[in-house]
């Protein structure tokens, strides 16, 4: 037992350090690099007094040591700053954002995983044939695309040539605000109101980013998936479950796929705070008013303390989302269990 | 029940064309005991594999004859092989440690491959597995059936292992070095467990392995291959009168106790062993 | 020599000579490469797009600077075969020079990530302790940060433009490259012949430099083609989000978003650069794919 709890200790100690570590970095990357603060609060003219109390105000005539300090105590307070752009919390920001991405990652990631995971096994199943060949073109195709080239051309095609799709944004201009905000997706929450016309809306607009992405998730998935597959078959095991006259459903699926199920989930997860990313690019072709558009646009007007928090709040996730990976491994491998 | 192995010869794709890696193998078997002895490499494994057509998808694969009881390996669909493998003919691997499936206890593997040709109920199947691994004289069958094969010893495993593989009684049990992965002094543990398994249900064994006293103890007749052929097939009794200068060869290795030497013989091969 | 004595010597089972059992690996390992279709047309891509890219001002029609206000946004024609783009520039010209731009940029990446990737992941693994646990907590640090936003966030709080894109790219990419590192060094470390150059009296600096990092190159030069079309993405993610090259550079990301706003109309315009960036990060993907079959088969 002492094992395990050192392992735990371990685990706090090195995500402690990670945290701290994602911390510094966006401190160092707000305060010490060139760009002073101020001229991104106050602009290019501000008067020389008021420059210099808002310096005090926010403490940055402090020496870098209690600027860092005071950077970590507001955090603690759930206090990211305000935006200069849209002059709110940027925490209440991101709550109004948030709920976007995730809905549009969510919604990529499960038909990522559906149509990757098969296709996968599929291929490494039958490696070397002309099904594994496409496969594999496909999903190289999928790393080597950039994401908004896609997305450009899913508008291209569906949009403005088959006229299939509806434009860009997260919702028609009339169902804008119809329905109250329950959960922040708007699958959900029109669903929630019942007002159907809505629901069939959100989806449309979902369809397309959501596509795009998938794709570009499936890629890897798909691809990982033949590599863990092809490795698990190679298995003196897979032997052992074929003498004993079992299905090749059974051996590939039971034996062969249960082998790798746990470092799928890990896969996932990677995948899943990669889409997080994916949703910058993404979210700024489709208007798509998400943590990427709100990220992108704080960017190009130099919005510091919205980007640090978004990118605080993405890095959180991501460390969240590893956590999660590894705690699925260690819950569900005999082995390390 | 009776296998026919007539002119075998598997072949692998290389970079300098097709290697053959057993060259026109023959052999017949009933229900005895058959020793397969030959250096790595020398096409043993690969013809016992044969026989259950369990040879990677690479392989190309010819021979007059391949008969399992009359069926035809080469010509049989994969529905008619899962009627033979494991119901009719199992084989154990030389590593259990490899060669049972990490993330399932040992008992649910044993359970699956009695569950599959019995078709019982899973507690059926669980009970079945507790007194097979009684059978092979595991102490705790309990516990073991509840373990993952990382918390079990070589020779647990192994013993496993001959568990999962008589769930179906099978007629025909073909051991791949099932020993050689074990400490020396299980080895002979598990040879005997094995024999004496099969001698009790009337089953037919193929034991391969690199160890030529080991099998002749244990076999009514060893094959010796070399080089993808075998070169001498003689009754386990008559070893001394091997003819070939590679058994020959092979048997002057050995050091025995009863007429010491100064020095142990080296295998000089000769190439035209090769032909 | 004649070509069947020449094979034959270099496919010799028994080779005479150091040199040729180096040159008879080669030959194999190059054999299996030229087998395999796929990554001969990622080979051959790559080939020509770097003599694209040294070539470009004998290639390029026009000066990929040269404005044609009455000819804007042209379809492709026998005078532009790629057609032109909102400033009426040529953009076959533009998509040749910007070969350049993008070709420089990953170089620039791998030469600073690689060997530090290789010497932090040396380092750590050889000496373990300390040095590891440090350097493999501070990889981790990089590890957790999700890698394009960092880069946005540094890039924007610097100066948007290709060097600043380079140094957050390098910043973002090496952390992989040391774990893959540490881990072969790992192994290798408590190899036999190690320990016999140690007993020959070697420092542990002539061991990581002479008989280890060369030993991780081969995963190193694989996972290095396999990141290029990452690094070839990222780069133009990064112009096409206006944090990378500026205009009027020709990088082809960059050269979208500022055709962007056509797109529904002249398509072939922001449409070009990314079949570009989609061409070339292919190519570097079916090459890397290639070589791990070759030089890594384990890890397919």
């Amino acid at each position: 037992m002492n094992g395990r709890n050192g392992r735990l200790a371990g685990t706090a100690a090195s995500l402690l350090l990670t945290l701290f570590g994602l911390v510094f970095v966006t401190f160092f990357i707000g305060r010490v690099m060139p760009i002073d603060p101020l001229i991104a609060i106050l602009g290019d003219h501000a008067p020389e007094d008021v420059m210099a109390r808002t310096r005090v105000e926010l403490g940055l005539d402090q020496p870098l040591v209690v600027q860092f300090g005071l950077y970590v105590w507001r955090l603690l307070h759930g206090d990211l700053g305000r935006s200069v752009m849209s002059s709110n919390l940027v925490t209440q920001d991101i709550a109004r954002y948030f709920p976007a991405t995730i809905e549009l990652a969510t919604v990529a990631i499960i038909v990522a995983t559906l149509i990757g995971v098969p296709l996968g096994v599929l291929a490494a199943v039958r490696q070397g044939s002309v099904i594994d060949k496409v496969i594999r073109v496909v999903c190289l195709a999928g790393h080597s695309i950039p994401i908004f080239l896609l997305a450009l051309l899913s508008l291209l095609i569906f949009y403005a040539t088959l006229d299939w799709a509806p434009g860009t944004g997260r919702a028609d201009v009339a169902f804008e605000g119809m329905n109250p905000v329950v959960t922040g997706f708007l699958t959900i929450d029109t669903a929630w109101a019942g007002d159907w016309d809505a629901f069939y809306d959100a989806w449309a607009h979902l369809a397309q980013p959501a596509g795009v992405l998938a794709y570009f998730s499936m890629a890897f998935i798909a691809r990982m998936t033949r590599a863990f597959m092809l490795d698990a078959l190679a298995g003196e095991y897979i032997i052992t479950a074929r003498a004993k006259g079992l299905s090749a459903l059974r051996v590939i699926w039971r034996h062969a796929f249960g082998n790798i199920a746990v470092r799928l989930i890990t896969v996932l997860a990677l995948t899943y705070a990669g889409l997080l990313e994916g949703a910058v690019v993404t979210e700024t072709v489709f208007s798509w008013p998400g943590l990427g558009q709100y990220l992108t646009v704080s960017l190009l007007n130099a919005d510091m303390n919205a980007v640090l928090g978004a990118t605080l709040v993405v890095g959180l996730i991501y460390m969240a989302l590893n956590l999660f990976a590894d705690a699925a491994y260690k819950m569900f491998d005999p082995r390390v269990r | 029940m009776k296998v026919e192995i007539a002119n075998l010869t598997i072949s692998f794709p290389s970079p300098q064309g097709m290697s053959q890696a057993v060259r026109g193998v023959s052999m017949t078997l009933g229900a005895e005991k058959l020793g397969i002895v030959g250096e790595s490499g020398s096409g043993k494994s690969l013809t016992a594999r044969a026989l259950l057509r369990l040879l990677p998808p690479a392989a190309v694969v010819t021979a007059d004859r391949l008969q399992f009881d009359g069926i035809d390996i080469l010509k049989a669909s994969e529905r008619d092989m899962r009627a033979i493998r494991g119901k009719r003919a199992g084989l154990i691997l030389q590593d259990p440690k490899y060669a049972l499936n990490p993330i399932m206890t040992a008992g649910a593997q044993i359970a699956e491959a009695w569950r599959n040709q019995k078709k019982g109920s899973a507690k059926e199947a669980m009970q079945a597995a507790i007194d097979l691994l009684a059978q092979v004289q595991i102490r705790d069958p309990k516990r073991v059936a509840a373990a993952y094969p990382h918390e079990l010893s070589g020779g647990m495993g192994q013993r496993v292992m001959i568990a999962m593989m008589l769930a179906p009684d099978p007629e025909l049990l073909i051991a791949d070095e099932p020993t050689s992965a074990l400490d020396a002094s299980v080895q002979a543990e598990i040879l005997r467990l094995m024999e004496d398994l099969v001698s009790r249900r009337g089953m037919g064994l193929i034991l391969i392995s690199h160890d030529l006293p080991l099998v002749s103890h244990f076999c009514d007749r060893v094959a010796v291959m070399y080089a993808g052929r075998v070169v001498e097939e003689l009754a386990a009794g008559e070893l001394v009168r091997a003819q070939h200068a590679y058994t020959r060869g092979l048997l002057d290795c050995l050091p025995t106790l009863s007429h010491p030497k100064g020095r142990l013989a080296v295998m000089s091969r000769d190439p035209a062993w090769l032909a | 020599m004649s070509d069947v004595v020449k094979r034959a010597w270099l496919l010799s089972d028994a080779p005479t000579s150091r040199s040729q059992a180096a040159w008879g690996r080669r030959y194999r390992l190059w054999c299996d490469f030229s087998s395999n279709g796929l990554a001969m047309t990622g080979l051959v891509i790559v080939v020509l797009l770097v003599l694209c890219a040294v070539a470009a001002p004998l290639l390029a029609p026009y000066d990929p600077t040269l404005q044609e206000l009455a000819n804007r946004l042209s379809v492709p024609t026998a005078a532009h075969w790629l057609g032109t783009d909102e400033l009426g520039r040529d953009v076959l010209s533009r998509l040749l020079f910007g070969a350049r731009v993008t070709l420089g940029m990953v170089i620039a990446v791998v030469v600073t990530v690689a060997p530090f990737g290789l010497a932090v992941g040396c380092v750590a693994g050889y000496y373990g302790g300390w040095a590891d646990t440090i350097l493999m907590r501070v990889t981790d640090v990089f590890l957790a940060f999700p890698r394009l936003i960092l880069a946005l966030a540094f890039v924007a709080a610097i100066h948007p433009g290709v060097t600043s894109a380079v140094i957050a790219i390098a910043l973002t990419t090496w952390p992989p490259y040391a774990r893959l590192a540490r881990a072969e060094t790992l192994t290798i470390r408590s190899a036999d012949f190690i320990a016999a150059v140690r007993l020959t009296g070697a420092s542990s600096g002539r061991i990581i430099l002479r008989h280890i990092a060369p030993l991780c190159l081969g995963s190193l030069i694989v996972r290095v083609t396999l990141d290029m079309s990452a690094i070839i993405l990222f780069a133009a993610s990064l112009g096409f989000l206006g944090m990378g090259a500026q205009p009027p550079s020709p990088e082809w990301g960059t050269m979208i978003a500022t055709a962007r706003r056509f797109f529904l109309d002249q398509w072939w315009v922001p449409l070009m650069p990314g079949l570009a960036i989609f061409v070339a990060s292919l190519a570097f993907n079916l090459l890397g794919d290639g070589l791990r079959d070759v030089l890594d088969p384990k890890q397919r």
